[in-house]
């Protein structure tokens, strides 16, 4: 396959999730054969186009919560005085990952109440661990000849974590935002379970009401979301790791 | 000048390096040889305290190294590793720029310093200044990491094993490179390696090191004539002694009055160069030439072999 070929394929899908979002009902030939008669083809209880910029913005929180406390958190188990917190700490954020959401979701809603918070609690728990194992990866190791030369320099510990160790971790620290951000995609779709307003109000709509092209047009957007954030990261995580000199 | 005073290292209760003492001249290259593990870097790098010592003193110009915070005093030391140690997110300029920076000099006073050392180096600096290390070969990235070292213009350059990762003729050239830029800024080096020949080529004074202690401390023709202990004499190798006493003598030294055939030598070139001419070529003797060229007499194989022998 030539090398232009996925990026067209990108740019389609691209027009395509557009296309559909901005005026689905262009599209509802194509899902009538997936429900009874006289049933919509077409969620018809709210706009597509808001739900998924809302499924957008919740995801958007919580990883950027997640990445900065991931990232802080990893930056100060790295420092001689944290240390000592770095098994704390990796196996706070692994209980994080292995709580399920849905159980985070059903014990933080009599804390907060129903709607966003009790998502973007789960998505940013959820979120935490692929953030910091991969800051404290890049951060453990990196080249010691590197850190070895910053200190005969004469640098001070915080000229060396601003100008050294931040800038060469970056492309693993982007890739752990990467599976992280893929991650709460899907995961914030369980947040409508407790009236957050995301795509998963499409899935739900179409369980209750036995309609195929409901549950359809939902998992698709948010695979089709999935699949081009995940490229464009990755895109970005190449360009930052050619400039260090990494790839 | 350094003076290191009594200086000991002690890593939970294993002593890396134990008790030494010694002065480096200002303007000289001391080469600090030894096996591995032989505390020959944990030294030098007690020296811009890279490695904080146990017991002792170290004064650089008569002042105590623990005088100043140790970010400001490695600001003031060169320092040069093996593998270079090149930024990869940054350029050669960068790169090279990196202590004057932390120093705060002007933008215009860098990039003035920056042109100065690259073309010092041989490197073109509207090519190599704004390339990334990764795109350059390994002895360019060496000659980088020693012009980041010297950037600041340091009194003291330490180097660990500088050119220990180049492949030998680099090396050659790296150590000729070397030796003229000391000359050029009268810096002291201090230079760490555990390969004999850098040491007798580029060392005004060798110091050997061995289970941490300095066993001996002096010229190389010092080393050959009287090595300290059986150590040293293993180290330079039986073989090599009269090889190593005419490596480090100049062909000059050793010239006489007289005419000789065929192509001729510098003055200074090493006798171990004149040796190696003279069997090479199979001739008895050979002209010398001054570095400007003129005619400086002959030196002879027996010359040269008498300057080889064991000295009584």
């Amino acid at each position: 396959m030539r090398a232009w070929v996925p990026t067209i394929l990108r740019g389609f899908l691209l027009l395509l999730l557009i296309a559909f979002l901005v005026s689905p009902g262009s599209f509802e030939p194509l899902l009538k054969p997936l429900v009874q008669p006289n049933a919509p083809a077409i969620y018809n209880q709210g706009s597509l186009l808001s739900l998924t910029l809302l499924h957008l913005r919740t995801v958007f929180i919580a990883t950027l919560a997640a990445t900065i406390i991931a990232v802080l958190l990893a930056i100060l188990v790295t420092r001689p005085f944290g240390a000592e917190f770095l098994a704390l700490s990796r196996s706070l954020v692994n209980i994080g990952q292995t709580f399920p959401p849905v159980a985070v979701l059903a014990l933080a809603v009599p804390a907060v109440g129903f709607g966003e918070k009790p998502t973007l609690i789960a998505l940013f728990l959820y979120g935490l661990l692929p953030i910091f194992e991969n800051t404290l990866t890049a951060l453990t190791n990196l080249p010691r000849s590197v850190m070895e030369a910053a200190r005969g320099s004469g640098m001070t510990p915080v000229q060396r974590l601003i100008q050294v160790e931040l800038p060469l971790s970056l492309p693993v620290v982007v890739a752990g935002i990467r599976l992280s951000v893929v991650i709460s995609l899907a995961t914030a779709t369980i947040g409508s379970t407790v009236a957050a307003k995301t795509l998963g109000e499409v899935i739900i709509a179409g369980l209750q009401s036995n309609n195929l092209a409901f549950v359809l047009q939902g998992g698709l957007i948010v695979g089709a979301l999935a699949v081009l954030i995940y490229d464009g990261l990755s895109a970005v995580e190449a360009m930052i790791a050619r400039r260090t000199g990494a790839a | 000048m350094i003076e290191i005073d009594a200086i000991t290292k002690r890593y939970d209760g294993v002593t890396v390096v134990d008790n030494v003492s010694m002065v480096i001249e200002p303007r000289t290259v001391t080469v600090v040889v030894g096996t591995s593990g032989s505390g020959k870097t944990t030294l030098i790098r007690m020296i811009n305290r890279l490695v904080e010592a146990t017991e002792g003193a170290i004064r650089l110009d008569g002042e105590d190294n623990r005088s100043m915070p140790g970010y400001e005093l490695r600001r003031r030391i060169g320092y040069a590793i093996q593998g270079h140690g090149l930024f990869p997110h940054r350029t050669v300029a960068q790169n090279i720029a990196t202590v004057p920076g932390l120093l705060g000099w002007e933008r215009s006073r860098i990039d003035a310093k920056v042109e100065e050392l690259l073309t010092l180096f041989q490197l073109e600096p509207k090519t190599f200044g704004p390339r990334y290390p990764h795109e350059l070969s390994g002895g360019q990235q060496q000659r980088v990491g020693v012009a980041r070292a010297l950037a600041a213009e340091p009194n003291v350059l330490l180097m660990d094993e500088p050119f220990g990762a180049l492949d030998p003729i680099i090396r050659a050239k790296a150590q000729e490179d070397l030796l003229a830029i000391q000359k050029h800024f009268g810096t002291t080096i201090v230079l760490v390696t555990h390969d004999m020949n850098e040491a007798f080529h580029l060392a005004d004074k060798i110091a050997v090191m061995d289970k941490g202690k300095v066993v001996q401390y002096g010229p190389p023709a010092e080393l050959v004539r009287a090595p300290a202990t059986p150590f040293v004499e293993t180290l330079i190798g039986d073989a090599e002694r009269p090889f190593r006493l005419l490596s480090i003598a100049r062909t000059g030294a050793a010239a006489e009055p007289g005419e000789a055939e065929g192509e001729p030598i510098r003055e200074d070139r090493s006798q171990q160069e004149a040796l190696a001419d003279l069997i090479w070529s199979g001739r008895d003797a050979l002209p010398v030439i001054s570095m400007s060229g003129s005619p400086m007499g002959r030196v002879t194989l027996d010359a040269i072999l008498k300057r080889a022998a064991r000295p009584r």
